[in-house]
């Protein structure tokens, strides 16, 4: 791997990651499509809650990844691409906005009705983001300024299929996923429907994605030679192993391990895709000719590798939290007192470190033109701001107890 | 590194003496596959991303200082054991969530249009700037994270622990706008690259993006704002309740702390936003033309005070001699840089950004005005203002502050205008080539629309949940705070 292949890994990491956690986030939202049992709706919002925002976070870091280290492969996809991509934004916002929504509803007929916007959102979207990648398989997508042809960029075999596809695979990953949280929460009824739509998900999907094979060697012919080479092969017939084995877990009901394999399924066809098509991003393009300059990539390498950092652990802190089902419904505790402080209250030091902080900001913010002066100025009358609504807040508030 | 040789550099490389010919343009398409179209619908995609960023600007106020004003109200009840503040702060976290959410999506199509709409300026500049937005997805990642912890979080994490998951929140909301912004400040003052025939070279990302003046009052001016806005519209809530005549405990603690947030900020801000005109005058003289309408160079400027732009000068406004000048630097005759300097067409749409100036100013005044109002009250007599005008006036502030808030960016970013990147690219050389904006533009409209009316209903359901200043988990705390008197626990019906 060279430096300028290295962001590209990156992308496909966080590829995987928005198939795997964001694609059954979509998924979940498929299974509410004309449910008639409430329940059933239910689980499915629970179990994306507190997860989905930081699952779609990864479509945004591939994106940001891609316009830094590759700016014109960018630029060639998204304006040639533009009628999927831009409805797959609005499907998002579709969705996002029934979610906030959903919390909201009481009445029968406004949770069917922001159940459905949220449904067929959630099948919008998955279904032009993979038309828009099926667009960039088949390759047509040529560099430049919308270069391509903006209908058959994604109305096209190829791109129907990775749509279905991706449609399919996250209602099917959602199952597995829902009948493992229904299973943790010890819900038989749930745990028996979602397993049974797991069951079926993975026939279907597995038979959408053969599908997809042959369209794909039919269609596009450097993909075809690419993945039915070498390295490619191997990831696909591992995809299928993996996606054999996991219907297989699920029938045992084992649905904490098909969680992880199915994902590994996921992930290989993403890596099958990545080897197929290598070493080219768009035709005519080269990874290596589409690559910024190596201070941008070093610069963007280095600061994921810090972001990581900080975002790694807290992932699994969160997950660790949801898959041990301390945010179920049943976990709420109530032996939760706080120790009592007695109400000392200390307005007056506080005030007075905002007074002091007032007086030094505001003239050295006001009176030199900046350097290094201007900026203790700046930093003192955040300082005040910060301090001042903390003392007379907390005095405020207080002072209307009485 | 001097500031000004570097401006001056750049306001050579500005005035580039041949305009294109078609000819020109042809040869160039055929070497760069990037180089400008034509395209009949600029201006609509501008639109379209104004629009974009109307909408999601004032949610990262609530983003920015909302999950501060929650962890204030937990501290509270952490402090005292008064469950009023729990009360609290547990409604608003389900507030933070769904307007956390409405972020989360507005703020992706705003990702999405960088590609859709200007494909020539990702392509030329995405991996001068592009690390910024990188980055700012790590900050985004954190939000989204802690966000869920901390709302799914309540009664199943033991309070201190709570507590301290609301604490990143805080923290990403302040590294998510310094990321965002240097990529706008570069936008507005670029540095740490070079341009070769189109092409960029010699790029510095962490020059460009974090070692750039401009940064710094942009980013102060707008974590003050945000501020300002959470605070504005969430007091002018309870003083509509307070109008209403829910007078009860709750609804003053909750009109009480993000007033006096406000009310704190609200004459910084006039202080933080003389500093940024300065910045303004030094780094983009034709901008600071335009704010006022100042179309030749003098010394001792005026400022007019409302009135309109004709062209040559400002008409029918009321004139304030040499304040310009101070303005800009302090100094009431200095020489301030007419428009006349550059170009017809590089010169911004002045009345646009004159009145988006003059309205956020405007605006700026009255609302400190009214925290002033608040602040010597309480000072005072250690109470809140007992008069109507009062409160209505708060209730106003709100939706005003959001006002100065679109101003203040109206200004900035038309105030760049006709450059996306200033100075060295052009709007019209970023756009896309791809047909069908007003399409989009449309689809656009209609689904922002829907959102609108979806946030508004979602907070009236939330607001109209009845009150339950019910104590903490265990039923201990009123007992042990005086708390809640009965008759105070007003149901909002």
């Amino acid at each position: 791997m060279t430096l300028a292949e290295a962001p590209l890994v990156l992308m496909l990491i966080g590829l995987t990651a928005y198939a795997v956690l964001g694609g059954a986030d979509f998924g979940a939202a498929f299974w509410q499509l004309g449910g008639r049992s409430r329940a059933r709706r239910d689980h499915a919002y629970e179990a994306m809650g507190p997860v989905w925002e930081a699952n779609h976070v990864w479509l945004v870091f591939v994106l940001t990844v891609c316009w830094t280290a590759y700016p014109e492969a960018f630029a060639s996809i998204f304006s040639t691409l533009t009628i999927p991509l831009f409805v797959a934004g609005l499907g998002i916002v579709l969705r996002g906005t029934a979610y906030a929504v959903h919390a909201g509803t009481a009445r029968e007929i406004e949770r069917r009705s922001v159940d459905a916007v949220f449904s067929l959102s959630s099948i919008l979207t998955p279904f032009a983001l993979g038309a828009a990648i099926g667009g960039i398989a088949s390759g047509r997508v040529p560099v430049g300024n919308a270069e391509g042809d903006l209908l058959t960029s994604w109305v096209n075999p190829t791109s129907f299929a990775v749509g279905v596809v991706a449609v399919v695979t996250g209602a099917y990953l959602a199952a597995v996923y829902l009948a493992g949280d229904a299973a943790r929460a010890g819900r038989d009824d749930l745990v028996a429907a979602f397993r049974m739509r797991a069951l079926a998900a993975g026939a279907v999907a597995g038979a959408t994605a053969l599908t997809g094979l042959v369209v794909v060697s039919l269609d596009a012919e450097r993909l075809r030679d690419g993945l039915f080479g070498p390295p490619a092969l191997l990831a696909v017939i591992g995809s299928g192993v993996a996606g054999l084995g996991t219907l297989e877990l699920v029938r045992r009901r084992r649905f904490e391990a098909a969680r992880y394999l199915a994902s590994a399924a996921v992930a290989a066809i993403v890596v099958g895709w990545a080897l197929a098509q290598r070493p080219e991003l768009l035709p005519g393009l080269t990874v290596e000719e589409a690559a910024a300059g190596r201070p941008t990539l070093l610069a963007t390498v280095v600061g994921v590798a810090l972001g990581a950092l900080v975002v790694v652990p807290s992932l699994v802190l969160l997950f660790g939290l949801v898959l041990r089902g301390r945010f179920d419904r049943e976990a709420a505790r109530t032996g939760m007192e706080r120790r009592s402080i007695a109400a000392t209250s200390r307005p007056r030091p506080l005030l007075g470190a905002a007074l002091l902080a007032l007086a030094v900001g505001l003239p050295l913010t006001v009176l030199p033109a900046g350097g290094p002066v201007q900026a203790v100025g700046v930093v003192a009358l955040l300082a005040f701001v910060a301090l001042g609504s903390v003392a007379l807040g907390s005095a405020a508030a207080r002072a209307d107890a009485g | 590194m001097g500031n000004d040789d570097l401006g001056t550099l750049r306001r050579f490389a500005r005035r580039r003496p041949i305009r294109r010919t078609n000819v020109t343009v042809l040869v160039l398409a055929a070497a760069a596959p990037f180089a400008p179209v034509d395209q009949e619908y600029l201006f609509e995609a501008r639109q379209m991303q104004a629009l974009s960023f109307a909408v999601h600007i004032p949610l990262v106020c609530f983003g920015i200082a909302f999950p501060a004003f929650v962890l204030f109200m937990e501290g509270l009840w952490l402090r005292t054991g008064d469950p009023v503040y729990r009360t609290i702060a547990k409604r608003w976290s389900k507030v933070m969530l769904a307007l956390f959410a409405v972020g989360v999506v507005t703020g992706t199509i705003l990702s999405f249009e960088l590609g859709l709409l200007w494909p020539s300026f990702m392509a030329t500049f995405g991996e001068v700037f592009g690390l910024g937005f990188t980055l700012e997805g790590f900050s985004f990642f954190v939000e989204a994270i802690f966000i869920a912890i901390y709302v799914y979080g309540w009664d199943r994490l033991s309070p201190r622990a709570h507590f301290a998951t609301g604490v990143p929140v805080a923290i990403a909301g302040f590294t998510g706008s310094l990321m965002v912004i240097s990529v706008n400040a570069w936008m507005n003052n670029p540095s740490g690259f070079a341009l070769e025939g189109g092409r960029v070279t010699d790029v510095e990302p962490l020059a460009a993006l974090f070692g750039n003046d401009y940064l710094w009052h942009e980013l102060v001016h707008m974590y003050l704002a945000a501020y300002i806005v959470a605070g504005f519209l969430t007091a002018g809530v309870y003083a509509w309740a307070w109008l209403r005549g829910r007078r009860g405990r709750y609804e003053r603690v909750a009109l009480v702390v993000p007033l006096t947030v406000a009310a704190v900020a609200s004459p910084v801000q006039i202080v933080v936003g003389d500093w940024a005109a300065r910045e303004v005058a030094r780094e983009q003289p034709v901008k600071l033309a335009a704010l006022e309408g100042l179309h030749e160079t003098e010394e001792g400027a005026p400022v007019h005070l409302l009135g309109w732009y004709d062209g040559e000068e400002v008409r029918y406004g009321i004139e304030l001699p040499q304040l310009l000048s101070l303005l800009a630097s302090h100094d009431p005759g200095a020489r301030v840089e007419g428009l006349e300097e550059v170009p017809a067409d590089e010169r911004p749409p002045v009345n646009v950004v004159r009145v988006a100036f003059q309205t956020m100013v405007g605006i700026g005044f009255a609302l400190a005005a009214i925290s002033l109002v608040y602040l010597v009250v309480w000072l005072r007599r250690r109470r809140l203002p007992r008069s109507r005008w009062f409160y209505r006036a708060l209730v106003a502030a709100g939706p005003l502050s959001v006002v100065a808030l679109v101003a203040g960016w109206v200004t900035t970013e038309v105030g760049r205008q006709p450059w996306v990147v200033y100075g060295h690219m052009r709007t019209e050389e970023a756009v896309t080539g791809a047909d069908g904006i007003p399409v989009g533009y449309a689809s656009l409209v209609l689904v922002y629309a829907g959102l609108l009316i979806a946030v508004a209903w979602i907070l009236r359901r939330l607001a109209r949940a009845p009150v339950e200043v019910a104590a903490g988990p265990r039923g201990v705390a009123p007992l042990l705070s005086g708390g809640t008197r009965p008759d105070e626990r007003e149901l909002p019906e």
